[in-house]
């Protein structure tokens, strides 16, 4: 434990922690709305985000918050009313934010480091005002879905019905979108661009495999979150790897265990008997 | 000239009764319910007035004329296209008309208030993940959260009312727990008319329930819906393709033919040119 001397080192373990658990109870709502693909696409939206910050002097963390809420809510509504299928939506604006990203940091003069911090992550770079706003955008995105958990899975499991029910279901599905890309956001800071949406997908998918449950799910997902990304540094720190890829591999691994060990296959009782 | 109804003021009485004493919400208590709105036997539950919908440039349906009372059982038939399941999304508040007006317990059906807590529905496919980590009651709890309303958690009672309605439905209390995903298409459809059932319903919206169920799981559905609308003075609308069995248990037939329409009782409509242009011979040889 000699690491946590370092005080760098002690801000990217509250990091690890508050993300694990942020980006664990949000993709449950990714899972089961299907939105995967959404998180591939709103994270990489946040390279033109952070290239307007960093290209225009304003923080670029603020900036991709701005910029990726602003693509959900694109997606969402040309999927909507166009009523077109959502993944065909994403694809276009996936591509276009990236290029406007690319087109923007080749026209900036000179060099910047920064930008390659948030394409690959480095939850050792946290600084304590990304700490602050991981808290402070951690706890409205937890009070959100903790306040509306059950109008959300309604909207999740049938929208048509909830909207009969009187379930503000526009609303709703709008705010959820912008609770995905503040979370995309938060987790872009530490694992990166190319790597966010593995917090916001993996941790779910590994509840679904070991339970049928939504409470179950919600805690075998926050475990997942938890222990991959401390886990993850730990090892980082260790063999000298990058944070951001190492915590994602943790979140694999434990996923294909928990693939194997699944209830629902029965491979390993199977192969006991 | 159409008198809106107040039946703001009979949630508001019935909720007195279903709340009042210790939060108790059993579908029993809402037999109370029933009965205020049996002292309005012949109340208009549902009214269509010159009501025509154009989905792009196609005319769905052309000024359609309908009253349904409480305590109707109205079977909605018509071929493919016809406009049936486009008339249950207008009942429902999830499209407006292209002009005319609709009335749903006096209000207009998209209009938030009370009225949207009397109508149950069950929609004609139900798209949701096999994998969605939901237990059977959780399904049927959600029908609920309309009337416990947002920031609210539901209670015990809720709870409580949730599983005595899926065992009015003839589910097994034993299988409340089961992911929805592992029941049979059967249990399933019978969850969803628990969740449908389980806020104050009035109005049963069905819209071609049984379409994915064989003949067996198909009978017993029909007879738990009669069965409701008769305990509990229901009113139901019921969206078939299944002419025969609507028929045999519906007190009034609506016939939809993309532009036209019939409705009366099973046997007028059945009898009517109209439903003979729409189904061509098959009327005649289904009932012979």
């Amino acid at each position: 434990m000699d690491f946590l001397v370092y005080e760098f080192m002690q801000r990217a373990l509250v990091a690890g922690l508050l993300a694990g658990i942020i980006c664990a109870v949000v993709s449950l709502f990714v899972i089961v709305q299907r939105m995967a693909f959404a998180t591939v696409g709103i994270s990489h939206s946040a390279l033109g985000g952070i290239a307007i910050g960093v290209l225009g002097g304003l923080n670029p963390v603020l900036c991709a918050a701005f910029f990726c809420t602003l693509v959900a809510w694109g997606i969402g509504l040309v999927s909507k009313k166009g009523n077109l299928h959502e993944d065909t939506v994403i694809g276009v604006f996936f591509s276009t934010t990236m290029a406007l990203g690319v087109t923007l940091i080749s026209l900036a003069k000179g060099y910047y480091p920064e930008l390659f911090s948030y394409l690959f992550g480095n939850i050792l770079a946290v600084t304590s005002q990304d700490l602050s706003l991981l808290g402070i955008g951690g706890t409205i995105i937890l009070l959100f879905l903790g306040l509306f958990f059950k109008e959300l899975l309604f909207l999740c499991f049938d929208s048509d019905v909830a909207r009969v029910s009187g379930i503000p279901v526009t609303p709703l599905y709008f705010a959820l979108l912008t609770a995905i890309a503040l979370t995309v956001v938060i987790s872009v800071k530490i694992l990166g661009i190319v790597l966010a949406s593995a917090l916001l997908t993996i941790p779910a998918i590994t509840g679904l495999e070991l339970t049928r449950n939504f409470r179950g799910v919600l805690a075998v997902a926050i475990a997942t979150g938890v222990v991959s990304s401390l886990v993850g540094l730990w090892l980082s720190y260790a063999l000298n790897l990058p944070s951001g890829a190492t915590i994602v591999l943790c979140a694999a691994m434990i996923f294909f265990a928990s693939f194997v060990f699944s209830p629902r296959r029965k491979w390993v009782v199977r192969s006991k008997k | 000239m159409i008198t809106p109804l107040k039946y703001t003021d009979i949630v508001r009485s019935a909720k007195k009764t279903t709340h009042g004493k210790g939060h108790n919400n059993s579908l029993r208590n809402y037999a109370a319910l029933g009965e205020m709105v049996g002292i309005h036997s012949s109340a208009r539950v549902l009214e269509l007035q010159n009501v025509s919908i154009q989905l792009g440039r196609r005319t769905v349906i052309n000024n359609l004329n309908l009253v349904v009372r409480q305590g109707d059982f109205l079977g909605v038939i018509g071929p493919n296209g016809a406009g049936k399941t486009t008339l249950m999304r207008l009942i429902l508040g999830l499209i407006k008309p292209s002009q005319g007006m609709v009335r749903l317990f006096g209000a207009s059906p998209s209009a938030p208030g009370d009225h949207r807590h009397m109508v149950g529905y069950l929609p004609q496919k139900q798209r949701f993940d096999d994998r969605f980590p939901v237990s059977a009651l959780d399904v049927v709890m959600m029908g609920r959260i309309g009337c416990i309303g947002l920031l609210r958690w539901p209670s015990r009672e809720d709870r409580k009312a949730a599983l005595s309605t899926l065992c009015r439905v003839g589910f097994n209390k034993e299988d409340a727990n089961r992911p929805i995903g592992e029941l049979s298409g059967g249990q399933q459809q019978l969850v969803f008319l628990a969740r449908a059932l389980c806020s104050h319903t009035r109005l049963l919206v069905l819209d071609e329930p049984t379409a994915a169920l064989d003949l067996t799981a198909q009978n017993r559905f029909y007879r738990i819906v009669k069965e409701l609308q008769n305990d509990l003075g229901l009113t139901v609308i019921i969206v078939s393709h299944d002419l025969p069995v609507v028929a045999g248990y519906a007190d009034r037939l609506l016939c939809l033919d993309g532009y036209s329409y019939i409705v009366g009782t099973p046997r007028e409509v059945l009898a009517s040119r109209q439903v003979a242009r729409a189904y061509g011979r098959q009327i005649a040889q289904i009932f012979n």
